[in-house]
Parts: C-alpha cells; sequence; structure tokens
C-alpha cells in the first residue's frame, strides 16, 4: 500500500551488502574456454576432401592387398587329417578302439607326398576342430597361481578347478578341464628317400610356448630341482598317463614349464583352432627343410575325438613375415580397396551431375 | 529439541505469552534454528544409498551384482560391474555431499545472524536462539528475524514500513501498524520486560497474507491480524526501530512454510532415455533368450558328446540341457549387462553440469549495470532450451524496464520532444543526441534527461499555459517526496507514471518539495510557494481520472485533473474545441510512437460554489448507504467544463533489444504469448512497441466477453474468421493443403497474420473445460497472444494448458511474484534478477538480467546443449552396443557358453575410464554452428523444435549401426585370425590374443570415429576439436595402452597370477604386422560406408546446419558481419494506453495524513476548510482499497 519508491533499484538499491564486504564484480572471466570460444579445428566433408581420401585409399589397399596376398601364396602349406572316419584311413582301427585305460599306445602311419620343397623353417601344428576350448566352464577351468608355482594353490587348488580339482583326497596337479583334455598323441615325421629308407626328421620342441609363458606364467613349484619331490602328494590329471613331472626329461621342459603343455594350455579363441607342435629347423642354406617327395607321419594315437564328431589334422607350414597362410587378409583388402576406388568414382559423378556446388546463396534467413 | 513432541501433536491453536519462557515452552514450539540441508555426517551414507539404489539402473546393477555372486552363473568376475558401480555411487554421492554441505553453510550464516533480543535486558542472539515468545527489537534495513507481532515502533501511531521482496516479489514498501495498546509501550524496556500478554491465533500455515489471532493483556481482548504481522524474510524500511513478540519462528514462520519442494522439472530427453533403457533392457533379454535358446540345443547336441573333456556340472548333469540355457540366460544378462550404460546417467549430469557452467560464465549474458550474470539454477534443464516452441511472457520489468520516462508532451496546441536539425528534418533521438541542460535548477534531477530545448525556453518565457502545465503536474499526484538532505528528493510515487511526471515538473522548475495532509508546497521557479489541498478526488478504474483542489496563495481555487484522454475530452469547457483537436492530434501522434498518454485539464473554481461542494461532500462520505457512488456523482459534478491544458506522454522504457529478440525468437518458430497483469490498453500499447502487434496485420481479435457464452461466440467467430480467410487464401496452392493435411502443419501455412488479445476476465471463462480447446486452437492460429488483467492463477492454467495439449516445450519468463506459478509450471522457467524482488528468481530454472539475453540462452546455448546432448547421447548408445554384441557373435562360436570376449579389466573400464572421456569432451565443447551464426540463422533452431536430432528412428539407427559395427568387428578378426599365426610360427588365434585383438580394435576403430567424425554414426560426432578435445581422445587412447600394458605387465601378474592371466599377451599381439593391418581394415571398413552416406547427404541434400558450416569456414577469415535487424519504428493510428497505473485509496491516506512523518505546517488553512477536510478525513477514513489486480 505504501509507495514504491520511483525507479527505486537505483536510489538505495536495496543491496543488503553486508557490513564491511566489498562488493565484488561477478563479471565472469572472459577467457576463451569459459567464453567457449577456444580455437578449434573443424573439419567439413566436402567434395575437396572425402573424393581425394577415397581414392587415396582405394590406391593404398589394393597393393597392400596385392602385397599380401602373394605373400600369403608364397607361403607352403601342407595339410593332412588323420582323425580317422573313414574306414580307408590308416588311423580308423586306432580310433574305433580307444579307450582311456589302453596301456599300448595304438600308433597308426600315414603316407604323403610334398609336390613342392619347403624352403625356410617348417612348424608343424596340429589342429582340432570341433573342440570347444573356448567354452566358458572349460576356459575357466585352470588355476593360474598353481601353474605359477604357488604352493598353497598346489595343495589346495582353486574351485574353478572342479570336477578335476582334487582326485580322491590327492589335489590334482595340473588342476581343471584343461589340462585335464590336454592333447597327447605323438606325431613323427619320416622322410622317404627315393632309395626307399626313411630317415626321421628332428623335430625341435624348443621355443614353440610364448617367451612370457614359458618364463613367467608358468613356473614349477618350488625351488625344488627335483620335480618329483615338488610335485609330491599331487595326484596326475585324471585322463594323464603319466604324471606332469614325467612328461619330458629335459629339465628345462618339464613339470609345469613343457611347452607341449602350455601351448595347451593358451586356450583357442575359437572351436577350430591350430596349434604348435613341433618346428622343423633349417639346416643349411643348399637343401630345403622339407625336400620335394614323400614322407610317413607315424601317429602315436592317444587322442579320443570320435565321440564328439572332432577332426585331428597336422599342418606343416613355412612363414613369412605376416604370418601363416591366410589369403583372407590380402583379398579384403583388395576387395575393400577397389570398393573404395569405386565408391570414389561414383561419388565424384553424383557430385559432378547433382552436387551442390554454390552453398550459401540459399540460406534462408 | 523440540522435533519429537511437536511431531506427534498436530497444532491447532497457538498460545505463545510473551516474556514467559517457561509457559510456552510447554507446547514445544519449534525454535529459530533453521535446517534445509539433508543429512549429517552420520546419516549421510545410508540415506544417500537408499536414495541413489531408487534409481533403476543403481538397482539393476545391485541386481547383477548379486547374479555374479552365483558361481554357475557368474560369467564375469564381479568387479566388472562393482567397480563401475562404485566409481558412478561415489560421484554422485560426492555431488549431493558438496551441494548438501553448501546448503549447510547457508543455514548456519542464517542461523548466526545477530538479533537483539529482550531479556530483562537487550542483549544480542543468535537467529537460531530465538524462541516463540520473545520480545525482539529490530533496527532500520535489518531482516526480520521470525514471524512476530509489531508492539511498538519509532513512527507515530505504531506504523512501521517494511519491504516484502523475499515474500512476494514486491519492492514497494508495505505499512504495518501496532495495536494502539501497545504502542504507547514504545521504546521503554521496562515496559516491554513487564509485557505479559498472551497471543491465542492459528496454527503454523503458508498463508503470506492472511493472519487471525487474538492478544490478551490486561483483561481485554484485541484481535490481531495480519497488518500487525511482520513475517520472517521482510526487511523493516524507513522505521528506526520497533520491538516485536515472536509468534512463528524457524521453520513455523510462514517464509519457511512456503519453501515447498519444488516438484523436479524432466526434460523429453530424459523421458526418452528412461523409454530406451526399457527398451534396452527389453533388447536384452531378447538377445539371453536366443542364446539360452542356442545353449540348450548345443548342448543337447554337441556338449553332451564333448563331456569326455567338459563334464556337465552337477545342477545340469542329470541330462537337463534346458537347466543349462536357463543359467545360460542369467550368465548372458551379466555378460551384456554394457548395452545398459551405467555411466548414462552420470555423464548426462556431468554434460548438463558443464552446460550449466557455460551459461553462467557466459559474459554475453552479463548485465554490468546490476552486475549480475546469468545464471543456471537447475542443472537438468540445459537441452530442453534448444527445444522450446512457446514462451509466455511477463510485460512489466520483462520486457519492460518498468522505468516511465517522460518523453514528450502537447502545451496548448504546441508539442515539444522532437529534435530537429537545421533542415529542419526530425532527428532519431539516440544516446549522442545534446540533453538539455537544466543548471538553471538546482532541484533539478541530474538522472533526466530532455531533449528538446524549447520547452525550457517556453519556461524561461514564462509562457502561462507551460508554467500551469507544469504546476498541475507537480500538483495533482500522489508522491510522496523525502527530503534526506537539502535539495536531495527523493520521490516515492506508487505508479512509476507519476513519479516521471513529476520528476519531469520538478526538472521544468516546477518542484514539488513537501507535503502534509493540508499542503503542498512547491518550489516555482526558485520560490516556495504553499498551497493548500483542500481534496484529492482518487482515481478509480471506472473514472479514469484524478484531481485535486488546491487553493493558492492568492486564495485562488483551482481544481487541476489529469486522465485518459477520452475521459478528459468529455469535460472540457465547448470553448476548447479547437486546441482539442489539435492535442487530439498529437495524442495520435504519441500513441502511434507507443507512448503512453494523459490528457490535462484545469478549473478555476467558484469560492462559494466549492464551499458548497464540499458541505455535500462531507454528507456524502458519511452516508453508509451507497456512498461510492454519491461520491462518484459529486466529483463528476465538479469535474465539468474544464480547460485543456495539454497532454503529456510517457514511454514505458521497453528492456534493450526487445524488439530485436523477439522478431529473432519468432523466426526461429517461437511463438511469444505476453501473460500481463496490466490493463488492456497498457498491454497492446507494449505489443505496438515491441513489434508483435502491427497495423498490417489483418486482424487483432480482443476477447472480452463477460459471460461464458459470449467469450465463446467470440472466439468462434475469431477462429472462422481466421480459417474462413485463410482457405481462400489457400486455395492458389491446393496441392499443399492435400499434402499436409496435417492440422499442425495447415495451422503454419496460414499467410495472414492475426493477433488475440484475451482480457482476464473472458480469459476466466475460456479457460474452463468446454471452452479451453477453443482458446487454443484459435490462439494457436494468430501470431500473437496477448493475455491482459491475468490473474498469477491464470498465468499457470495457461501454460499448463499449452504444456499438456500442444505436446510443446513450455518456457516462461518473468520478474515478479506474480510469475512464480507460471515459471514453476512451465518446462523452463526463467526469472530476470536484479529487478523486483527474488521471488521470480528464486522459483526460476535460469535467471539473468535482461529479456534480450533470452535469445542468446535459447538459440545458443540451447541449441549448442540439445545439440551436445544428443550427438552424446547418440554416440554412447552407439558405442555400447557395438561393444557388447560382439559377444552375441561370439556366442555362436563358443557354444552360447557365455565367454567374454574381452578381458574382464576391459569390460570393467570399458564405459568409466577409456572411453567416457572422449565422449564427454564431445558433449562439452562440440559446436556445429559458432554463435554470430546461430544467431544469425535463427531457422537452424527448428531440428530442436522437431525433436530431430535424437529421437526413436535415431536410437534405431544407433541401434542398428552398433550392431553393424559390432559384426564387423567381430568377423573381420574371425576371418584374419581363426587359423592365425604369428611372425614366428607361434599360434595366435588364442582366446587371449583374440580378446585383446578384438579390444584394440574396438578401440581405435572408436577413435578413428572421432577422428574421421562420420563413421557409422552419420555425421553425429565430433564437428568440433578444441585442445581438450585432442587431449582427452589421445590421452584415452595413450591410457588404453597403457593400462593394457600395465595390466598384462610381469609386476601385476606375480602379485595376483589368477586376476591378471593376460599377461605378455598385449606384447605379443601388438608386435604383429597382421595385427596391425586387421585393425587398419576394420576400420576402413567401418567408416568409409558411413562416410559415403553422410558424403552424399551434405552434397545433395545439405541441411541448413551443413550449409551454415560451409558458409562460416569460407568466411572465417571475414569476420562477423553486422546484423541488420533494426527496429523498425511503426506507424500506428491507433489509441494509445493512458499512463495510469494507480490503486484507488491513496488519496485518503495522503489526506488523513497517516503517512507523514513530521508535521509542520507552514500556512494556517482557514478554519472552516480545516474542519470540514478533517470530518472528510473520519468519515473515508476505513474504506477498503481497491487492489488493483495484478
Amino acid at each position: 500500500m505504501m509507495a514504491s519508491s520511483y525507479n527505486a533499484k537505483e536510489e538505495d538499491g536495496h543491496v543488503a551488502v553486508p557490513v564491511g564486504g566489498t562488493i565484488k564484480n561477478k563479471k565472469p572471466d572472459n577467457t576463451a574456454f569459459k567464453q567457449q570460444r577456444l580455437p578449434a579445428w573443424q573439419p567439413i566433408l566436402t567434395a575437396g576432401t572425402v573424393l581425394p581420401a577415397f581414392f587415396v585409399i582405394g590406391l593404398i589397399f589394393i597393393p597392400i592387398g596385392i602385397g599380401l596376398y602373394v605373400t600369403s601364396n608364397n607361403i607352403r602349406e601342407f595339410e593332412i587329417d588323420y582323425t580317422g572316419t573313414d574306414i580307408d584311413d590308416p588311423c580308423f582301427n586306432c580310433s574305433q578302439s580307444f579307450s582311456w585305460n589302453n596301456t599300448r599306445p595304438c600308433t597308426c602311419a600315414l603316407d604323403f607326398s610334398l609336390d613342392h620343397p619347403f624352403e625356410s623353417n617348417v612348424f608343424m601344428y596340429y589342429g582340432l576342430s570341433n573342440f570347444y576350448q573356448n567354452h566358458r566352464r572349460y576356459v575357466k577351468s585352470r588355476d593360474d597361481s598353481q601353474l605359477n608355482g604357488d604352493i598353497n594353490s598346489l595343495k589346495n587348488p582353486s574351485k574353478e578347478c572342479e570336477p578335476y580339482a582334487r582326485n580322491e583326497k590327492a589335489p590334482i596337479a595340473p588342476c581343471g578341464a584343461i589340462a585335464n583334455s590336454m592333447f597327447n598323441d605323438t606325431l613323427d615325421l619320416y622322410y622317404v628317400h627315393p632309395n626307399g629308407t626313411r630317415i626321421q626328421i628332428p623335430l625341435s620342441k624348443k621355443d614353440i610356448a610364448w617367451w612370457t609363458d614359458k618364463h613367467v606364467k608358468f613356473r614349477n613349484p618350488g625351488n625344488n630341482p627335483n620335480l618329483t619331490a615338488a610335485f609330491q602328494g599331487t595326484s596326475k590329471p585324471i585322463n594323464w598317463r603319466r604324471p606332469v613331472y614325467e612328461l619330458d626329461t629335459d629339465e628345462e621342459n618339464n613339470g609345469f614349464i613343457n611347452e607341449d603343455f602350455i601351448v595347451w594350455m593358451r586356450t583357442a579363441a575359437l572351436p577350430t583352432f591350430r596349434k604348435l607342435y613341433r618346428i622343423i629347423q633349417k639346416k643349411n642354406n643348399m637343401t630345403p627343410t622339407l625336400p620335394r617327395g614323400n614322407y610317413t607321419l607315424e601317429v602315436s594315437y592317444n587322442y579320443p575325438v570320435r565321440s564328439f564328431e572332432g577332426r585331428k589334422r597336422v599342418i606343416l607350414s613355412t612363414i613369412s613375415w605376416m604370418g601363416g597362410k591366410n589369403p583372407f587378409l590380402g583379398i579384403a583388402y583388395i576387395t575393400v580397396g577397389s570398393v573404395c576406388f569405386f565408391l570414389g568414382v561414383v561419388l565424384l559423378i553424383i557430385h559432378h551431375k547433382y552436387g551442390s556446388r554454390n552453398n550459401s546463396a540459399d540460406i534462408p534467413n | 529439541h523440540s522435533f519429537f513432541p511437536s511431531c506427534l501433536l498436530i497444532e491447532e491453536e497457538r498460545h505463545v505469552r510473551a516474556n514467559d519462557r517457561n509457559y510456552n515452552d510447554k507446547f514445544f514450539y519449534a525454535d529459530n534454528h533453521i535446517k534445509t540441508s539433508k543429512y549429517n555426517v552420520f546419516t549421510f551414507l545410508p540415506i544417500n544409498l537408499f536414495e541413489q539404489f531408487q534409481r533403476v539402473a543403481n538397482a539393476y546393477f545391485l541386481v547383477l551384482l548379486i547374479l555374479q555372486l552365483i558361481p554357475e552363473i557368474s560369467s564375469l568376475p564381479w568387479v566388472t560391474t562393482t567397480v563401475p558401480l562404485v566409481m558412478v555411487l561415489v560421484i554422485t554421492a560426492v555431488k549431493d555431499a558438496t551441494d548438501d554441505y553448501f546448503r549447510y553453510k547457508s543455514d548456519q550464516q542464517v542461523n548466526n545472524r545477530q538479533s537483539q533480543v529482550l531479556r530483562g535486558v537487550l542483549q544480542n542472539e543468535k537467529w537460531m536462539n530465538v524462541r516463540v515468545g520473545d520480545i525482539i527489537k529490530l533496527e532500520n534495513n535489518q531482516f526480520v528475524a521470525a514471524d512476530i507481532l509489531l508492539l511498538s515502533s519509532s513512527e507515530p501511531y505504531g506504523l512501521c514500513y517494511i519491504e516484502t521482496a523475499e515474500l512476494d516479489g514486491e519492492t514497494n514498501l508495505k505499512v504495518r501498524q501496532a495495536l494502539t495498546v501497545t504502542s504507547e509501550l514504545g521504546a521503554d524496556i521496562l515496559k516491554l520486560a513487564e509485557f505479559n500478554g498472551e497471543v491465542i491465533c492459528e496454527a503454523p500455515n503458508n498463508k503470506l497474507d492472511k493472519f487471525k489471532g487474538t492478544l490478551y493483556w490486561r483483561g481485554s481482548k484485541f484481535p490481531l491480524d495480519n497488518e500487525k504481522m511482520l513475517l520472517r524474510g521482510c526487511v523493516l524500511r524507513n522505521t528506526d526501530w520497533c520491538f516485536g513478540m515472536v509468534i512463528f519462528a524457524g521453520l513455523q514462520t510462514k517464509l519457511m512454510q512456503n519453501c515447498g519442494r519444488t516438484t523436479l522439472k524432466r526434460t523429453s530427453i530424459d523421458k526418452l532415455m528412461n523409454t530406451l533403457v526399457l527398451w534396452i533392457f527389453g533388447f536384452l533379454v531378447c538377445m539371453g533368450v536366443i542364446l539360452a535358446i542356442g545353449n540348450t540345443i548345443w548342448e543337447q547336441e554337441v556338449g553332451r558328446s564333448f563331456q569326455v573333456y567338459l563334464p556337465w556340472e552337477r545342477p545340469v548333469s542329470n541330462n537337463n540341457a534346458v537347466f543349462s540355457g536357463f543359467l545360460t540366460f542369467w550368465s548372458y544378462i551379466i555378460i551384456l549387462n554394457t548395452v545398459v550404460p551405467i555411466s548414462l546417467y552420470v555423464s548426462v549430469e556431468v554434460i548438463r553440469l558443464g552446460h550449466s557452467y557455460f551459461i553462467n560464465w557466459d559474459g554475453k549474458m552479463y548485465y554490468g549495470q546490476k552486475d549480475t550474470p546469468a545464471e543456471a539454477r537447475t542443472t537438468t534443464l540445459n537441452e530442453e532450451l534448444g527445444q522450446v516452441e512457446f514462451i509466455f511472457s511477463d510485460k512489466t520489468g520483462t520486457l519492460t524496464q518498468n522505468i516511465m520516462v517522460f518523453n514528450k508532451c502537447s502545451i496548448n496546441g504546441n508539442t515539444y520532444g522532437d529534435v530537429y536539425d537545421e533542415f529542419g528534418h526530425k532527428v532519431e533521438v539516440s544516446e549522442r543526441t545534446a540533453c538539455v541542460d537544466f543548471s538553471f535548477n538546482p532541484l533539478s534531477d541530474r538522472k533526466f534527461t530532455f531533449h528538446d530545448s524549447s520547452l525550457v525556453e517556453a519556461i524561461k518565457m514564462e509562457e502561462p499555459s507551460v508554467q500551469e502545465f507544469f504546476r498541475l503536474l507537480a500538483l495533482c499526484h500522489t508522491v510522496m517526496s523525502e527530503e534526506k538532505n537539502e535539495g536531495d528528493l527523493l520521490y516515492q510515487a506508487q505508479s512509476p507514471d507519476e513519479g516521471a511526471l513529476v520528476s519531469a515538473a520538478r526538472n521544468f522548475g516546477f518542484v514539488f518539495r513537501s507535503r502534509t495532509p493540508e499542503t503542498i508546497t512547491l518550489y516555482e521557479m526558485g520560490t516556495a510557494v504553499t498551497y493548500q489541498l483542500l481534496a484529492i478526488l482518487d482515481f478509480n478504474n471506472v473514472r479514469k481520472r484524478m484531481s485535486v483542489i488546491v487553493r493558492n496563495p492568492a486564495g485562488q481555487t483551482k481544481l487541476y485533473c489529469k486522465g485518459a484522454d477520452t475521459i478528459i475530452f468529455d469535460r472540457l469547457d465547448p470553448s476548447n474545441e479547437d486546441l482539442m483537436d489539435t492535442t487530439s492530434e498529437h495524442l495520435n501522434e504519441f500513441a502511434g510512437e507507443g507512448l503512453r498518454t494523459l490528457a490535462l485539464a484545469y478549473k478555476v473554481l467558484d469560492r462559494d460554489f466549492f464551499e458548497e461542494w464540499m458541505t455535500r461532500l462531507l454528507l456524502a462520505s458519511t452516508v453508509m448507504e451507497n456512498r461510492e457512488q454519491r461520491l462518484a456523482d459529486l466529483y463528476e459534478e465538479i469535474e465539468t467544463g474544464l480547460l485543456l491544458l495539454g497532454a503529456t506522454a510517457v514511454e514505458d522504457k521497453l528492456q534493450e533489444g526487445v524488439p530485436e529478440t523477439i522478431a529473432c525468437l519468432t523466426l526461429a518458430n517461437i511463438k511469444i504469448w505476453v501473460l500481463t497483469g496490466d490493463k488492456l490498453e497498457t498491454a497492446m500499447n507494449i505489443g505496438y512497441s515491441c513489434n508483435m502487434l502491427r497495423d498490417d496485420m489483418n486482424e487483432v481479435f480482443i476477447i472480452s466477453g463477460h459471460t461464458a457464452a459470449e467469450v465463446q461466440q467470440q472466439l468462434r467467430s475469431a477462429r472462422e474468421h481466421i480459417l474462413g480467410l485463410s482457405r481462400v487464401s489457400n486455395t492458389a496452392d491446393e496441392e499443399k493443403t492435400e499434402m499436409f493435411s496435417n492440422d499442425s502443419v495447415f495451422e503454419e501455412t496460414i499467410i495472414a497474420e492475426y493477433a488475440l488479445i484475451v482480457n482476464g476476465h473472458s480469459l476466466a471463462h475460456a479457460l474452463e473445460p468446454e471452452l479451453e480447446q477453443v482458446l487454443l486452437e484459435t490462439a494457436c492460429l494468430c501470431k500473437t497472444v496477448i493475455c491482459c488483467r491475468v490473474t498469477p492463477m491464470q498465468k499457470a492454467q495457461v501454460v499448463e494448458l499449452v504444456k499438456t495439449n500442444k505436446m510443446a516445450v513450455t518456457l516462461a519468463i518473468g520478474d515478479g511474484a506474480n510469475d512464480v506459478s507460471m515459471i514453476r509450471t512451465a518446462h523452463i522457467g526463467v526469472g530476470i534478477s536484479g529487478q523486483e524482488g527474488m521471488q521470480a528468481v528464486l522459483a526460476s530454472d535460469y535467471s539473468f538480467a535482461q529479456f534480450r539475453y533470452l535469445q542468446r540462452l535459447l538459440l545458443v546455448h540451447g541449441r549448442w546443449s540439445y545439440f551436445r546432448m544428443c550427438n552424446f547421447l547418440f554416440y554412447f548408445f552407439y558405442k555400447n552396443f557395438a561393444f557388447t554384441l560382439v559377444h552375441f557373435w561370439f556366442g555362436f562360436f563358443c557354444g552360447f557358453s557365455a565367454q567374454t570376449v574381452y578381458d574382464q579389466w576391459f569390460i570393467t573400464l570399458f564405459n568409466i575410464v577409456y572411453t567416457s572421456l572422449p565422449v564427454l569432451a564431445m558433449g562439452l565443447f562440440d559446436q556445429d554452428v559458432n554463435e554470430a551464426n546461430s544467431h544469425r540463422y535463427p531457422g537452424l533452431y527448428r531440428p530442436g523444435q522437431l525433436n530431430l536430432l535424437f529421437n526413436k528412428r535415431q536410437f534405431f539407427l544407433c541401434t542398428l549401426q552398433g550392431i553393424v559395427t559390432s559384426f564387423l568387428l567381430f568377423f573381420v578378426p574371425y576371418g584374419a585370425f581363426s587359423l592365425g599365426v604369428r611372425a614366428d610360427g607361434l599360434h595366435l588365434s588364442d582366446q587371449q590374443s583374440f580378446a585383446v585383438t578384438i579390444a584394440t580394435f574396438y578401440f581405435i576403430c572408436l577413435f578413428y570415429c572421432f577422428c574421421l567424425r562420420s563413421c557409422y554414426c552419420i555425421g553425429l560426432d565430433t564437428y568440433y576439436w578444441t585442445a581438450v578435445n585432442h587431449l582427452f581422445v589421445w590421452g584415452s587412447l595413450a591410457v588404453y595402452f597403457a593400462i593394457l600394458l600395465a595390466m598384462q605387465s610381469d609386476g601385476l601378474f606375480s602379485i595376483f597370477p589368477s586376476q591378471f592371466p593376460y599377461i605378455g599377451t598385449a606384447r605379443s599381439c601388438l608386435a604383429q604386422w597382421s595385427v596391425w593391418l586387421v585393425i587398419l581394415l576394420t576400420t576402413a571398413v567401418c567408416v568409409l560406408p558411413g562416410m559415403a552416406v553422410r558424403f552424399l547427404k551434405t552434397d545433395l541434400y545439405p541441411t541448413l546446419t551443413d550449409k551454415v558450416r560451409r558458409l562460416q569456414k569460407a568466411s572465417r577469415k571475414q569476420g562477423p558481419r553486422e546484423q541488420n535487424l533494426r527496429r523498425v519504428r511503426r506507424t500506428s493510428s491507433r489509441r494509445s494506453g493512458y499512463a495510469f497505473s494507480h490503486q484507488q485509496g491513496y488519496g485518503e491516506l495522503i489526506t488523513s495524513g497517516k503517512n507523514m512523518k513530521v508535521v509542520h505546517l507552514h500556512l494556517a488553512p482557514s478554519d472552516k476548510v480545516r474542519a470540514l477536510c478533517k470530518q472528510v478525513r473520519d468519515g473515508l477514513a476505513p474504506t477498503s482499497e481497491e487492489r488493483a489486480p495484478f
């Protein structure tokens, strides 16, 4: 009801400034950050940038693709399936009569011939199909502490290893389904000399596992050089014929640090996989590692795959800078490169025919 | 202390006895300690956690955590969900805690204010120690500590003045008066200490304008009402001291009772986000079911025979593959949890917080004159600022400055106020135009400016009509003057118009110096002249004029009258006709410029006639029956045969840049409705000066019916008029109408411009359920809608009407307490700060000092916020889909066993550490179009209103792209690595290598998306690379590789061999050429198709944004061009509003002398008149004031 002071704000301002408090200017800082004026790079898709990009990518990808394809094609690879599903297969008998309790290994021999010599180091892989090493329950069924030589875990394997943690009270070493199902076929390779003699080809089992696995991740328990003592009180995995400390006679390749074991323990990502088995070292520059000719693969058939329709293969392969034979990458590069180039052409045509070159004139205000 | 019992008892009546603590303590009233903070040190954790787990996403992750503890199901170690969950909880908790701490600090500050409490003697106490029943002393300009009953004050009659700005936003002073019995206590401490009256009154409530109670003292009863109460939050003004007794304290005061929890506003994006999260849940369950069925079949067909190497677990072992499927379902729910983005809500909040800071920091929204920066008071609504379709604006103080400026006048047929150059051309008045020099007048107000010097010359020439003109202005008003120092005059006017007029008279040498109930003292050209004030014929809405009858020292009795031109013209003496015509022309001219006008007239009264009339007035004023009418008749009788003096034109000053802002916002397709409490004329007037109403509009409909039927009829006819006409105009483009039969589009095809003006009382009818649809339809057909004489409640109703029926985002902007309801109702409330009070600002979501900043808030900040938020959401969902669905594809190769593709640590850190910062940087700094262009092309605002950037369709698109990307991410490496071998012949296709490579692919691919700014998220990624973006993007990449190598290092492995089994994998993989080749390939395959599509789109169908961006790039060096949106002066023939916004009853207050401090009678009026005046006074005294509605 009382008079509102005319233009009151300027006169008394009713600024209830705390006594003694200085009036601080509330003006925001004029910095580029606060005013959102940070210098910025602002790319724009224009014909000038996009079309060259397509052509350039096309031009880069196609040669890479061709290079990869040629490299891949130069790699020698030979693959032989020894599962023995057909009655004619040499290993058919072994595969049929399999049982875990066999004390006498079943052996079979496959003959094959190489049409081309393998020049450099040859890597020998075993391949399994339809084998689900990537199944969740399978993958987790291991105890990394135990494999790392932890005494405690050796005696008390992790629960993850169930049902392969203990064998009648005794802890299993190495525990778990992965270790239990370790591949245990023995493969030997013989060169059949044209004169009929069989020459065994030396297979190196050194350096087939990753360095970190061999030297860091896997360690034998204790510092006991006597592995038998170190593994005292443990039980061998149920499917194994021998305990872990008898995998090899070489001290450096026995127990948990046996390279075959380590390779197996690195589980495959897909149900069809290959793992490195042996390396055939090139002897000298004069002769190829594997000359053209006939060979015999001798298998002591221990590993059953028939029950789940698995397949077993042996692969011999040379290596290039990009790894093994893999035409996919080369083809993919070539395809992508060509598509890119083609797209570039198409876009160029479209741009020339319909594209909007005048851009500012038609902005409605 | 008193908390517990007062909870149990519901107080019905309050008994308070002054100075009697023991008595008052019995009732356990709340003390004056206030607490608005939610937590304390001990309750923080449990309460805050409880609140946080009420969120669906958080609760979901808690459930996941529980699922993960079941070993048969757990497909991920529990850390993977715990780490993100804990981080999210901690971030939120820290934010809540800081907020609460600031609330606590402000509570503390208020609680520790000092006040003087009477405890036998006066002593200083903290506010929080004030109790109900205490007597406290207040001094001038102090805040009132609690709701107190006024006992006595320094002013006569126990009056005191308060400013209630914090309560209701009104800055005008209000009077409170103590009971006579208590006011006699004065400042006598002893008497006050003995005072033992008991007050019995209503229980605490939130009604600010009502109070009922009774004081019992010395055996008598005294009724108490609101006029005797000083409420907490008020400030004592113009009163040296006063004493009061505390009735309500602390949380029970009316102020605190009014601080209701404001309803939490949510944006449409928020709602959409919630829906989408639910959909994602659905999607998740679907995938889970598919994979579970797959698992059942796989276990049945393959897993059964694979048992040689992998026996079934015990629960499954009884040949039940279905059960295995059931378990797998849950396992997959855990694995795929990353599709439900846990960090979504946190990230969204961080982004919004950032945007709010940008608003607070904006130097272009800082108003230097009042030192008020813009403030985002809510941090949750920013992106909605980019989608506003309707603005509801208050008028006074929002569009206008509420400052009236005496601009022009017409005196005796001559106009003054225009400036002409030497060639006789009219000159546009600007800041630089020379001002008239008023130095001849020592009492002039230096703030007053006038540009036409001819008026001063006329004054100096002592032209009688000019003198009379200003004498009238100096006499005929209800302004109070205050003179603190000699010559330092301060006018307190009831309406700003009056203040402007009296100030003008002051500067032109007719200084209103002081008044008593019976006299007015002027300094006319330096000499003091005291007039006897004989009568004030007060203003009311019907009369639309006011008059004073004064007697000058020469003994001449004169009546001075000012009022609306039409009213005055009717009462002129016939001899004035010629002058009336010229003045009328001038008035039209003034009105055309949007000025508020008043016509001035006077009359010399015959002494005998006047005294006879006065007697009759006295008689009429004592009659109980029909008094108002009889007074009005008497007034009418004497206000005839007036002599016209001229007219004034007052400019209701618009705030700076209002017309330009409105024009720009209109171009952005935002509809602006003005809702004002002001009169129709004033509102229209402002409508014209803001360019919202124009003469070239086809029709301006005015709805002013008094009954529902009338209103309906008027609305219908208006609507038919519009539709009928537009149908004719639309026949030309018949196809268009056919194409867009849709209603909303049809509305827009109306080319003709209409305006709708609704009066308050009609609005009351129109808002009834039967009519509201008609109102809405009609209103939406019009370009401009103005509602006048609107109550605060109606403002809210109008907003609600549009909000619920149009599905559009509404924004309300206002400055006063009467806008609070509207501000609360609208989606977004904006308060104009630095004006009247704080109420509107406190209720608002955003506040700034000037209306024109709205343009920047919406077109720049709003648009950017919306754009950034949409991009952010798109990208966020996309990255999570692309990330998670890889597991789905992998399911087909791992026997649907819920095996993860990635390393558990990658999953754990992915959302929070690896990918959050670049996306956040994008959400914070991205700018598609710079600010200058945002202003220049308001059309850029359109996509926000249509909700084009992120909607369900966009979500599907991004889901689809996510699926495709995940497909490529999985199958390209699959093709390349299924038989992969390292360059040294060692195998590379193992689980861990695969995990690392896919994760790295994914990661690099994601960053390529950022870099090439196109990828699959068509055009929706970083447009704008600041140093921060660079830092975050490359930093994240670096962090990724650093963490990757650290996690897989020998050191960590040797400490926790079972937690970090990936040792050496990264080193082994990333050293391979083939891995990098595949990364390059995957990225190219992911990015290129999107780039092509995007290019085609911008090339063939460029959006406005694309064009502006190109233009922006092209013209970067040229510098910004001046925007040419100059204010167009309208030419109008319409009659403008007259300058009066008074309340009735003010004249009585003056003649009764109640509001005058010191009564010095300079001149003894004749006894008879004095007696008459006194009798009139007493007769009139307690009338009810007609309060102007808001």
